[in-house]
C-alpha cells in the first residue's frame, strides 16, 4: 500500500493564500450580470414581440435596474483588481481565447445600451419631469423609434452575457470545480431565473406576475437539471473533480449548496410558483426573493469552493 | 530554442538557497517568493520515501496563464519563456486561477509577478539564479532542442516525471527521479 503521510507547504502565509485572489465582489458581479441578462433578454423578447403594453414592467420599470445593476457590477469587477488604474488595457486588446477579454467587450457594448434603453422610456417612466433639452427630447424619440433594433442587438448580446459569467469560471482548468462546460448554460438560466424573479417582485399586473412565474418555474426546472448533470459529470471524473464535488457531497460547503441553493433557492420557490399558477393565493415576493438570494449565495458558494479546489502533485 | 529547467530530486536536500538566491535577484517582496521547495514523505513505515522539490513556474509550451489573460500581459517570449509585461497587467488574478502550480502571486504594486527563469541574466549568457548557486548542483537549466546540450542528456538517461501532466499543460520543468 502506497500511502501519503505529508507533503509540506511552502511555508510562506502570503503564497498559498493568494489562491484565493478573487473575493465578494466576483460573486457579486457574477450574480449582477446575470440577473442584468436576463431583464435585457426578456425585454428585448417583449419588444420584438411586439407586447410592451401588455408587460409594461418588463420593458420599463425593471430595466431601470439594469444598468444600475450593470454598473455596480462592473465597479466591482475593477475594485477587485490589483492594478485597477490599468483597467483600459483590456480594451487594447481583443483576445478570444481569454473569457475575461471578450467579456469585457460585451460588458463594453451593453452597459451603454442598457442605459440609452431606459432612457427611451424616460418620459413614459418619469411622466412629472420634462427633458430640459430639445436635443435630449429628439434623441429620445430617435431612441424610441429603434427600440426594436436596440432590441434586437440585445438578444444575442444578453445570451453572450448570461453565458459568460459561467464560461469565466470553467475557463480555469487548474480549478476543477470550475472547469465543467455545463457553467456557462448554468450561470445563463439561473441569471435568466433572478432575472425573471426581478420582474414578478416588480409587476403590478396579475398578467404578468403569471406569465413571469410560469417562465421562472420552467428555469428553476432547467437549472435542476442542469445542476445534476454538473453533480453527474464531476462523479464520473478524475480524482481532481471528485475531491471537488465532495466539496458539496457531505464537504464544507453541503449546508451551502444544498440547504441554501437548492432547496430554499430553487426547489422552494419552484413549488410555491407552481402553487400559484395552479391558482392557490401566495404571495409572490416570497418565492422570487427566495431566488434572488438563492442565485446570490450560488454565486457565493461557487467562486469560494471553487478556489478550494486544486490540482495535487 | 527550447529552455527546460532539469532538478535532479536525489540530489536536492531542500536548503532553500534557491529561494533565497531568487528572491535577492529579483528583489522579490517580503513574504512573497516566486520558487518555493516542497517536501513529499510517501510510503508506509519503516518503508518510507522522503522528495525534496524545488518549484517554481514550468513555464509549459501550452500555458493556461498565456490563454486567460484578458490584456496579453502574460506572453510566451523566445525560448518558450512565459513572461509579465508589468505594466500591461491590471491584476484580474485569472492567471493566478488557471495556473495548476499556483506558481504566480500578486506583487503588492499591483501586476501579477512569478518566475522568469531569470531571463534578463540569460540575456547575458548567465544561468538563472535558482541554479547558479545550488550548492548540491542539482539543477540544470538548457536547451532541449539542443539534443548535446546537459538536460537533454540527463532527460535521455534518466527517469523522469513532469508535475501535474494530467492538467495537460507541457510543462518545461523536469524532476529526474
Amino acid at each position: 500500500m502506497q500511502e501519503e503521510l505529508f507533503t509540506s507547504g511552502r511555508n510562506i502565509p502570503n503564497i498559498d493564500p493568494s489562491l484565493e485572489v478573487w473575493h465578494w465582489p466576483i460573486a457579486v458581479y457574477l450574480f449582477l450580470g446575470g440577473l442584468s441578462a436576463g431583464l435585457l433578454l426578456f425585454a428585448a423578447i417583449i419588444t420584438i414581440l411586439g407586447k410592451e403594453k401588455e408587460y409594461p414592467t418588463t420593458v420599463k420599470y425593471a430595466s431601470i435596474i439594469t444598468p444600475i445593476a450593470l454598473s455596480l457590477g462592473l465597479l466591482a469587477l475593477v475594485y477587485d483588481l490589483t492594478h485597477p488604474l490599468y483597467t483600459w488595457q483590456l480594451y487594447t486588446t481583443i483576445r478570444l481565447e481569454s473569457p475575461m477579454s471578450w467579456g469585457a467587450w460585451v460588458l463594453l457594448v451593453t452597459t451603454p445600451l442598457s442605459y440609452l434603453w431606459v432612457f427611451s422610456y424616460f418620459s413614459e417612466i418619469f411622466p412629472k419631469r420634462n427633458l430640459k433639452f430639445n436635443v435630449l427630447k429628439n434623441f429620445e424619440k430617435w431612441l424610441q423609434k429603434h427600440r426594436k433594433n436596440m432590441a434586437y442587438i440585445l438578444v444575442p448580446l444578453s445570451i453572450i452575457l448570461g453565458v459568460y459569467t459561467g464560461i469565466l469560471l470553467s475557463a480555469f482548468n487548474a480549478r476543477p470545480l470550475w472547469n465543467n462546460a455545463i457553467l456557462g448554460p448554468l450561470f445563463l438560466i439561473s441569471g435568466l431565473s433572478t432575472g425573471a424573479a426581478t420582474i414578478i417582485l416588480l409587476s403590478k399586473t396579475a398578467k404578468e406576475k403569471h406569465l413571469f412565474s410560469k417562465i421562472d418555474l420552467a428555469l428553476i426546472i432547467i437549472e435542476l437539471g442542469l445542476i445534476v448533470h454538473m453533480i453527474m459529470g464531476m462523479y464520473a471524473g478524475s480524482q481532481v473533480q471528485l475531491d471537488a464535488m465532495n466539496l458539496f457531497i457531505g464537504g464544507e460547503f453541503t449546508l451551502m449548496f444544498f440547504g441554501f441553493v437548492i432547496i430554499l433557492g430553487l426547489i422552494v420557490p419552484g413549488i410555491l410558483e407552481l402553487l400559484e399558477i395552479k391558482g392557490y393565493k401566495i404571495p409572490v415576493a416570497i418565492p422570487a426573493i427566495l431566488i434572488l438570494i438563492g442565485g446570490l449565495i450560488f454565486r457565493f458558494v461557487m467562486v469560494e469552493a471553487g478556489q478550494l479546489t486544486r490540482y495535487l502533485y | 530554442m527550447r529552455y527546460a529547467m532539469v532538478i535532479d530530486t536525489l540530489k536536492c536536500v531542500g536548503c532553500s538557497d534557491c529561494v533565497v538566491a531568487c528572491q535577492t535577484e529579483n528583489d522579490v517582496p517580503i513574504g512573497y517568493c516566486r520558487d518555493w521547495i516542497t517536501e513529499t514523505v510517501s510510503g508506509t513505515y519503516p518503508n518510507i520515501v522522503l522528495e525534496l522539490k524545488s518549484e517554481r513556474c514550468n513555464h509549459c509550451d501550452n500555458a493556461p496563464c498565456v490563454r486567460c489573460c484578458p490584456t496579453g500581459a502574460s506572453h510566451i517570449v523566445d525560448g518558450g519563456i512565459v513572461l509579465v509585461t508589468h505594466n500591461e497587467c491590471i491584476g484580474c488574478g485569472a492567471c493566478i486561477e488557471s495556473c495548476p502550480y499556483d506558481a504566480r502571486y500578486q506583487h503588492p504594486e499591483g501586476y501579477v509577478d512569478k518566475c522568469t527563469f531569470c531571463h534578463h541574466r540569460l540575456e547575458k549568457g548567465q544561468l538563472p539564479a535558482c541554479v547558479s548557486v545550488c550548492p548540491t548542483k542539482c539543477m540544470y537549466f538548457g536547451d532541449l532542442d539542443n539534443p548535446n546540450s546537459e538536460v537533454s542528456k540527463l532527460l535521455k538517461n534518466r527517469k523522469w516525471k513532469t508535475l501535474a501532466p494530467e492538467a495537460g499543460t507541457k510543462p518545461n520543468v523536469y524532476y529526474l527521479i
